[in-house]
């Protein structure tokens, strides 16, 4: 026993432990039990522990379940697109362009807005999106409208607008990272061999950022589609999406099973959606090289 | 031959700092050029500007006749091997060879047929697939040579190249440049601050210092005739001692060495131009006379301080008598020739053709 206890492997295992068992509490267990609890049904009161996948044939059947999970997962491919496309050039400027020994002030700046809580956060976008909003106000002070727009609180566009904001620290660091990673002397080589700056960037700089762009939108995507916060403060009823179904199947309809449905579905199609993403970044590179290079 | 590349005074300052001040050169066609420097004298900053990634402060750079001003790196005929090699981590082998390919009207074929003469050229046959990960230190090497040369510059600019590559790997570099250079008669300007490599690879040495070209002569001048004290000293050894020197007379100039005796010189042995007041003298120009029947011009008596064995040679520190400092003075180790220790007395002897008189 004392000689096993004194392999590296033992000594390996006793040091991850802590964190494993952490880990699997908290995780593996959970999980487990939400896809056990998917294949039961919910008998007013009690539960009904026998095998079924009656639950799976109702979200299937019932188009509300389909519409909200198509419209997250909608919401969340928006917000991610137009976060990571906003924090690229932020990121880019920070890495390129601020002097060294500003570039730590410029990272703790961005993370500003999170001193205020979330909740704070939305708030401060329904003032500003309201009925008689800043932007609104604005708006019609400045003569350009005459009555106030509506299209920009209680529905999609508002969860966009507010994922988006909360989000862009998340996507503006890891793509910053691996703009610093490059060397920038790739880029005079670039330049060196007869390619414009445009080009250059296209033919070096991006390929090498692509990690980080998509571990920004991964970042933001597996969260945002989770959310049922913000729908529900600003998303209206054309708003709503499949997190506030699955909430509302735990804690007001009583029916956790097809909760536990909806959400191992919602989990599926966010690992769908990643596989894609990541047959998307294979494909870009892939043609990158190719438009670029002669010898594939 | 006609100059490639002409500077004339190049001037490149950052804020206060003037990096450049005022260099004229002319480099010429088909000729190993090395800028030689210790680190922060301007050296890769000129080499960055023929390249064009430094904007000049003041002054012209010509490349073929054609001034630079205003023309992007990309569309001058000088293309760089970065320090760091600067190989494209994204792409393999070939890809990276091919890279500056693109613009160039060529079918996909002969472009092919491109990348494999550059790499049959340094030594990397069959390397068009290889993932650039898996290049050693000499391998990125020749990859970015080959990525350079592929495109046919005027000029090839290599900034440091070799010093990121072990001893034995340098050395087989440096000899392989030299053969690359004469096999593709293309203009190679080499920055270093190590003067045994410049020494061994070029036609002509610009030594700078301090934003200055402080000599530019082919390697066996600067050897032999340094100009002034400094660039004496960066090349090579050299020993100092003061002097007083008369004026020339019949292209012959009398110096009095103190410790050493009196010596007559040639005219072309006081290269800075004015009469000195120090002579220097290389190590291996000093002979240790160890039996009594070797004899030299001149000769003297001193005492070893302290011996540097090097194996093919000996370093010695000998205390000359009537000289305060130890003069430094080397020995070849051939067959039967022994090695003197600490505190041995010897006879030194050297020529009065073998002193250079500097300021």
């Amino acid at each position: 026993m004392k000689k096993i206890l004194k392999t590296e492997g033992a000594n390996g295992l006793l040091l991850v432990s802590p964190t494993f068992i952490y880990a699997f509490l908290l995780l593996a267990v959970p999980i487990a039990a939400v896809v056990t609890f998917s294949f039961w049904t919910q008998n007013y009161l009690d539960l009904d522990t026998t095998f079924t996948l009656d639950n799976y044939r109702a979200a299937a059947q019932e188009p509300i379940y389909r519409v909200l999970l198509f419209r997250s997962l909608k919401i969340s491919a928006i917000v991610t697109l137009a976060t990571v496309i906003l924090a690229f050039p932020i990121a880019y400027y920070i890495s390129f362009f601020v002097p060294a020994n500003r570039k730590a002030l410029w990272i703790f700046l961005i993370t500003v807005p999170f001193w205020t809580s979330y909740l704070l956060r939305i708030f401060l976008w329904k003032v500003i999106l309201g009925y008689n909003g800043v932007l609104n106000s604005g708006l019609k002070g400045l003569g350009l409208i005459d009555e106030p727009l509506t299209f920009i609180l209680y529905n999609m566009n508002a969860v966009v607008i507010t994922l988006a904001h909360a989000w862009a620290p998340f996507a503006i660091l890891p793509i910053y990272v691996v703009l610093e990673k490059i060397d920038r002397s790739l880029l005079e080589a670039s330049y060196d061999l007869g390619e414009s700056r445009l080009i250059t960037f296209m033919r070096v700089t991006l390929p090498l950022a692509l990690p980080g762009i998509l571990a920004a939108a991964v970042i933001v995507f597996i969260p945002t589609i989770g959310d049922y916060v913000t729908p529900k403060l600003v998303g209206g009823p054309s708003g709503l999406m499949i997190s506030n179904m699955i909430q509302l199947q735990f804690l007001k309809a009583n029916n956790a099973p097809l909760g536990a449905t909806l959400a191992i579905l919602a989990m599926l199609a966010v690992v769908v959606t990643l596989a894609l993403l990541w047959i998307f970044g294979k494909l870009l590179t892939w043609f990158n090289r190719n438009y670029f290079g002669i010898l594939r | 031959m006609k100059p490639i590349i002409d500077l004339i005074n190049v001037d490149k300052s950052y804020g206060d700092l003037r990096a450049l001040k005022g260099v004229s050169a002319q480099i010429m066609e088909g000729e190993f050029f090395s800028l030689l420097g210790p680190s922060g004298c301007g050296k890769t900053t000129l080499l960055r500007t023929i390249a064009g990634f430094e904007d000049l402060t003041d002054g012209v750079v010509l490349i073929d006749g054609k001034d630079m001003d205003g023309v992007p790196p990309n569309q001058r005929p000088a293309n760089m091997v970065f320090q760091s090699y600067a190989i494209f981590p994204h792409l393999n082998v070939g890809e990276n060879v091919a890279f500056g390919l693109r613009r160039k009207k060529m079918s996909i074929l002969e472009k092919k047929e491109k990348v494999k003469e550059a790499l049959k050229m340094v030594g990397l046959v069959g390397y068009e697939n290889r993932s650039s990960h898996t290049l050693s230190g000499g391998q990125r090497q020749r990859v970015a040579l080959a990525r350079a040369l592929i495109l046919r510059p005027r000029v090839l600019l290599l900034d440091e190249p070799l010093s990121a590559l072990d001893k034995k790997l340098r050395e087989q570099m440096q000899t392989e440049l030299r053969r690359l250079q004469r096999q593709v008669g293309i203009t190679f300007i080499l920055v270093t601050h190590d003067q045994e490599e410049a020494l061994i690879m070029s036609d002509r040495i610009a030594v700078m210092f301090d934003g200055e070209i402080a000599q530019l002569d082919s390697p066996q001048e600067l050897y032999s005739r340094p100009k002034t004290k400094e660039v004496a000293n960066f090349i090579g050894i050299m020993n100092f001692l003061p002097a007083i020197a008369s004026d020339a007379k019949d292209g012959l100039i009398k110096v009095k060495i103190p410790g050493l005796g009196d010596a007559l010189i040639g005219e072309d042995q006081a290269p800075s131009g004015s009469i000195g007041t120090q002579i220097g003298i290389r190590p291996e120009m000093l002979t240790i006379l160890l039996s009594d029947d070797q004899k030299a011009e001149k000769e003297v008596v001193g005492t070893v301080v302290e011996v540097n064995y090097y194996g093919d040679m000996s370093y010695y520190s000998i205390a000359l008598d009537g000289v305060t400092e130890p003069l430094s003075v080397s020995m070849r180790n051939t067959a039967g020739r022994k090695v003197l220790e600490p505190n041995d007395k010897t006879r030194v002897g050297w020529g009065a053709e073998s002193l250079i008189l500097l300021d």
